[in-house]
Parts: C-alpha cells; structure tokens; sequence
C-alpha cells in the first residue's frame, strides 16, 4: 500500500518532468526562430532589391542609370532612365528639411536642457512626442491645404506643388526627433561640469554654448544624421505635396519629385508585373536603401567613436 | 597695482547677462514654434472637417460625391489590419526580446541580430512595403490582401516591439528570478510565470504604441497595392482592402477642394483613434509602474 502511493507520486513526477523537460528543450528553439524572422527580414530586403535591380539592368544600361541626366520613364518611345533628377530632388527636400529642423530642433534642446525647469519639461516633452506620433499623411495634407497657401502668399508665383512645402513641413516633422536625441546627449553631460563653469563665472548662455554643446557634439551630431535618414525616406508628405516632375534642379519653388514619391507613383499607376518600369521601383528602392543604410552607419559610428566617456 | 579693471569687467557684464537674457528668449521661441505648428494643424483639420463628421459618414463608403462619401470600409479595415498585425508582431517581438535577454549566449550571433534589429529600424517603410510586394504579394501568392498587408506591417513594427520588449524584461528585478528558481522552477516556468507576467504593462505599452504607428502609415500599404476606392468589408484574410490613411491620401489628392474637407473629418476620426490608443498605453504605464 505504502509502496505503491510512493510509487503514484514517483510516477506522477516522471511525466511532469519528462513533459517540462520536452518543453525546455522546444521553447529555446522556438523563440530562436522569433529571433531569427528579424534577420531573415533583412535578408529578404536585400536579396529582394538585389535581385530586382539586376532584373532591371538588364533591360537598362547602368551607365544610363549613373550618367544620363534625365528620368522620363514614362515616354512610350524612348524612355530615359538617368537617376540623378531623383536623386536631387530628395536632397533637395532633405536640405530644406534639415535648415528647419536643426536650428529649431537643436534650440529646443538647449532650452530643455539648459534653461528648462523640471515642471516645464514634464509639459512640453509629452507634446513633442504628440508632434512625433502624427501620421505622415497628416503632414501631407497640412502642407497641401495650408503651408502651400501660406507660402503662396509671400511667392505668388509659386506653383501648387512644390518642393519648399513639403520640406519646410519634412523639417517640422523631424523637430522633435532631433530635440529629443540631443536633449539626451546633452542631459548626459555631467553637472559638475556645467557648475564648473558657472562658479567661474559663465552666463548660462555661455555654459550652453562653450561646454555642453562641445560635450555633447557626438550625440547631437547623431541626431542630426539620424534626421537626415528619416527625411531621406520621408514619402507621402513629398508624394501629395511635391508633385510628380523629376527634375534635376535646386529651385526650391519648382515641383520636383523624389525617390520615394516615384515608388509611390509607379505604385499607384497600371504599370503591369515585369515591365522596365516595374523594375525601377525596385532600382530606385536599392538606391533609396543604400542612402539611409550609410546615413545610419555613420551615425552608429559617430555616437560609438566620439563618444566622450564621464 | 590693479589687475582687473573694474569699469570694463561691469561694462561687459552687462553685455553678456543681456546676450544671456536675449538668447534663453530665441531658445524658447523655437521650442514653442513646434507647439505652436501643432495647434494650427489641430485647429485647421478640426475646423475643416468637423461639417463633414457625422453619423452618415461613419455608414457610408467610398463615393465620387464628397457629401456622401464616407469612411466605413477603410475604418473596418484598420480594425482587419490591427487583428492580423497585433498577434503576429507581438509574438515575433516578445520571443525575440525573450530569446536575446534570457536565452542567447553573448557570443557574435547575438550581437549580429542586435546591431540588426536597430539597423532594421532605421529602414524607411517604403522599403518594406517593396519587400511585401515582391515576397507575400508575388511570392507566397497572398495577393493584395488584409493577410500580406498586416505581415508586412508586421516587419514593419517588429523592431519597436523588439526594444519596447527588451526593457521590459531586463527591468524585471533579478530577485524574482533568482527566487523563482529557489522553489525549483524550471528556465521557462520561471519566465511564464514570473517574468512575463512582471513586464506585461512594458510590453503592452510598447506594442500599443507600436501598433498606432502601424494604423497612420500609409506607404508600404500603397506599395502592396491596397485599394483606394472599396465599396465592401473585408470578408476574410485574402480580401482585398483599404486603410485610413490610404482612404485621406485618395481624398487629398483630388483636386476639387470638398474632398479635402472630407479627407480633414477622416484625419479627426484617424487622430481619435490614435488618441485612444495612445491614452490606453499611458494608462496601462501608470496603473501598473507604482507596483513592483
């Protein structure tokens, strides 16, 4: 009788721990494979626009791609394939974007940082993270009805799509990213530091502007080139409010189109499966890819090298 | 003998308190020139689109007359979008952030997939959206359906996730680990039990969060070929669909200007949902973060 309720608990346990020990064994597995979608995604982007683009260059020469100084892809007859009007375009964009974004963004920081007390902080910094958080179609369509408007006011000649809009509007969009990441970067210089500074007798200007911006330039250098990616791959914005013509050009008033707006509109148009013109998004894609890829190593590298350590 | 010369030390003094002055004034200027922008746009989509937002056009589909166009079939196709891409990301994102704190060995694999993850972020979506049309459009052959679009978005957000996770359970304190495998629990027992359940709000802030970036983005869903004129629900996976913001891009980019008001109402019903999803993600942090 003893023997055998011994025996019932001792069985018991045996299958409890033969079945916990199956799924120790399988659970490892499983999540490793969760782990592993991760960089398989990254592969399968890769391989992707590798793929595609060779597709494309054999029915387009890459030295027209690299050379040829128009993009009409769209001509029946001979169609040009020359990337370098997207290419200026989405410069273009990003340098209006980053003219707005980083004196704006980078005052921000400071003021959050440097001048800011803690009540103040704790109300604008949920703010910028609302301004963060808004769709991009909603930027779009503020930069259609009333930033162009706006600037129609002050340059009557300006066209209803253009290239200043949307970038003057890219550039509000990236204000917060950049306030966020430098305020960072500059709260984490240490206090004994700054209050050196002001027991010599510093204004808090001074303090700013000679010590903890020095202090935090590899962190705010950072934040900007990290910007600088986002407005690079910034779509519908440019898409409803920088108009459709590819144009190698630095007129900030002219409608211009970029890489991401070209996807976008081949996307939306009956372009069939394996046309030329199916095979430049993905082209385009590649080049799009390559640009923030090196955009978000050098920050990587910026941040990881420069960084002074406390 | 003087060293320092009083007079000019004042003079300049005051020059400098002024700059100092002057300047801490251009600061806060530009940090309230964001607030400020923020308003306009609130003031300009709530003023525009309120006359439009009414019961008929919650009812209503897409239509070529803007008084009775209406949003029905893109709102229940975000909600279609949000039930594929909640559990699939999630899933992914928390067995990944699991494996890497608790399972993976520091070895180079681990730190491969990690400098991966924050690489990945930083991909624009557009991209993605390229990814989505050539491997589930094309492919695996699932069409342009809710099912490849929700995937896709899925990717999308995967890294949010991922790192919203990661600090979840790496803030769970290490005595209720250690105190857990005291009473003779297993690996896993001790993360279903223990850590999961003590990371649970910091992960379902983060994937709220994650998942309200996932209902405003437009552009991989346009790659992917979702429709922008649908007259019908969603009946399964593999129908065709339309989203929110795809639904305001179609609306903004017609020329006749009542569609903009129409596009600026479904903006408010957009920026409403996102809103509460949002407050729900800052509840849920501030119920649970005063335990622990």
């Amino acid at each position: 009788m003893q023997g055998s309720v011994r025996q019932m608990i001792k069985d018991k346990k045996e299958k409890q721990q033969s079945r916990s020990k199956i799924v120790e064994k399988l659970v490892p597995g499983f999540l490793l494979l969760c782990a592993i979608i991760s960089v398989l995604t990254t592969l399968g982007i890769v391989f992707t626009l590798i793929v595609e683009t060779i597709t494309f260059f054999n029915h387009v020469s890459i030295i027209e791609y690299f050379t040829s100084k128009d993009w009409y892809p769209f001509f029946e007859s001979d169609p040009d394939y020359g990337i370098w009007p997207l290419i200026s375009g989405t410069l273009l964009i990003t340098g209006i974007a980053m003219l707005v974004a980083v004196p704006f963004g980078l005052g921000a920081a400071i003021y959050l940082s440097e001048y800011a007390t803690d009540r103040v902080r704790r109300i604008i910094k949920p703010i910028l993270e609302v301004l963060a958080g808004i769709p991009t179609i909603v930027y779009g369509f503020f930069a259609l009805t009333f930033v162009t408007p706006v600037l129609q006011n002050v340059i009557p000649s300006l066209p209803v799509f253009n290239a200043l809009s949307p970038g003057i509007v890219i550039g509000i969009m990236i204000i917060p990213m950049i306030a966020s990441l430098s305020e960072d970067a500059m709260s984490s210089v240490p206090n004994a530091i700054r209050e050196g500074a002001l027991g010599l007798g510093a204004t808090r200007f001074e303090v700013a502007v000679k010590v903890v911006l020095p202090a935090a330039l590899s962190g705010i250098v950072a934040s900007v080139v990290l910007a600088i990616s986002r407005a690079i791959g910034e779509t519908m914005i440019v898409t409803v409010a920088g108009g459709a013509t590819p144009k190698l050009t630095f007129d900030v008033t002219e409608s211009i189109q970029t890489m991401t707006s070209y996807i976008v509109q081949v996307s939306l148009g009956d372009a069939g499966y394996g046309t030329t013109i199916y095979y430049s998004i993905y082209a385009v894609g590649m080049t799009l890819f390559l640009f923030t890829l090196i955009m978000n190593l050098v920050a990587q590298y910026i941040s990881r090298r420069f960084r002074e350590e406390y | 003998m003087q060293l320092v010369d009083q007079t000019k030390v004042k003079s300049r003094m005051q020059t400098r308190l002024k700059q100092n002055k002057i300047l801490k004034g251009v600061f806060f200027g530009t940090t309230i020139f964001a607030l400020v922008v923020l308003v306009i746009l609130l003031y300009r989509i709530l003023t525009q689109g309120i006359g439009y937002l009414d019961l008929q056009f919650f009812q209503n589909f897409a239509s070529r007359f803007p008084e009775k166009a209406g949003i029905k079939a893109a709102f229940f196709g975000s909600l279609w979008l949000m039930a594929v891409i909640a559990p699939v990301s999630l899933i992914l994102g928390v067995g990944t952030a699991i494996y890497l704190e608790e399972y993976a060995k520091k070895n180079r694999f681990t730190t491969f997939i990690q400098i991966n993850i924050s690489n990945l972020a930083g991909v624009p979506s557009i991209v993605f959206g390229l990814l989505g049309l050539t491997v589930f459009v094309r492919m695996l052959e699932m069409g342009r359906s809710v099912l490849a679009g929700g995937l896709t978005m899925s990717l999308l957000i995967l890294p949010i996730i991922v790192v919203a996770a990661q600090e979840a359970v790496r803030s769970v304190p290490k005595e209720l680990r250690e105190a857990s495998y005291a009473m003779g629990a297993t690996k896993w027992q001790t993360i279903r039990r223990v850590v999961l359940p003590a990371s649970i709000p910091g992960i379902l802030t983060g994937g709220i969060l994650a998942l309200s970036r996932a209902i405003g983005e437009t552009a991989p869903l346009l790659m992917i070929g979702a429709l922008t004129f649908v007259a019908y629900l969603p009946e399964n996976l593999l129908s065709g669909f339309t989203v929110m913001p795809i639904q305001i891009f179609n609306w903004t980019s017609r020329p006749q200007t009542e569609f903009h008001d129409v596009a600026a109402a479904g903006i408010i019903v957009l920026l409403a949902m996102l809103l509460i999803m949002n407050s729900i993600a800052v509840l849920i942090r501030n119920k649970f973060s005063k335990r622990l």
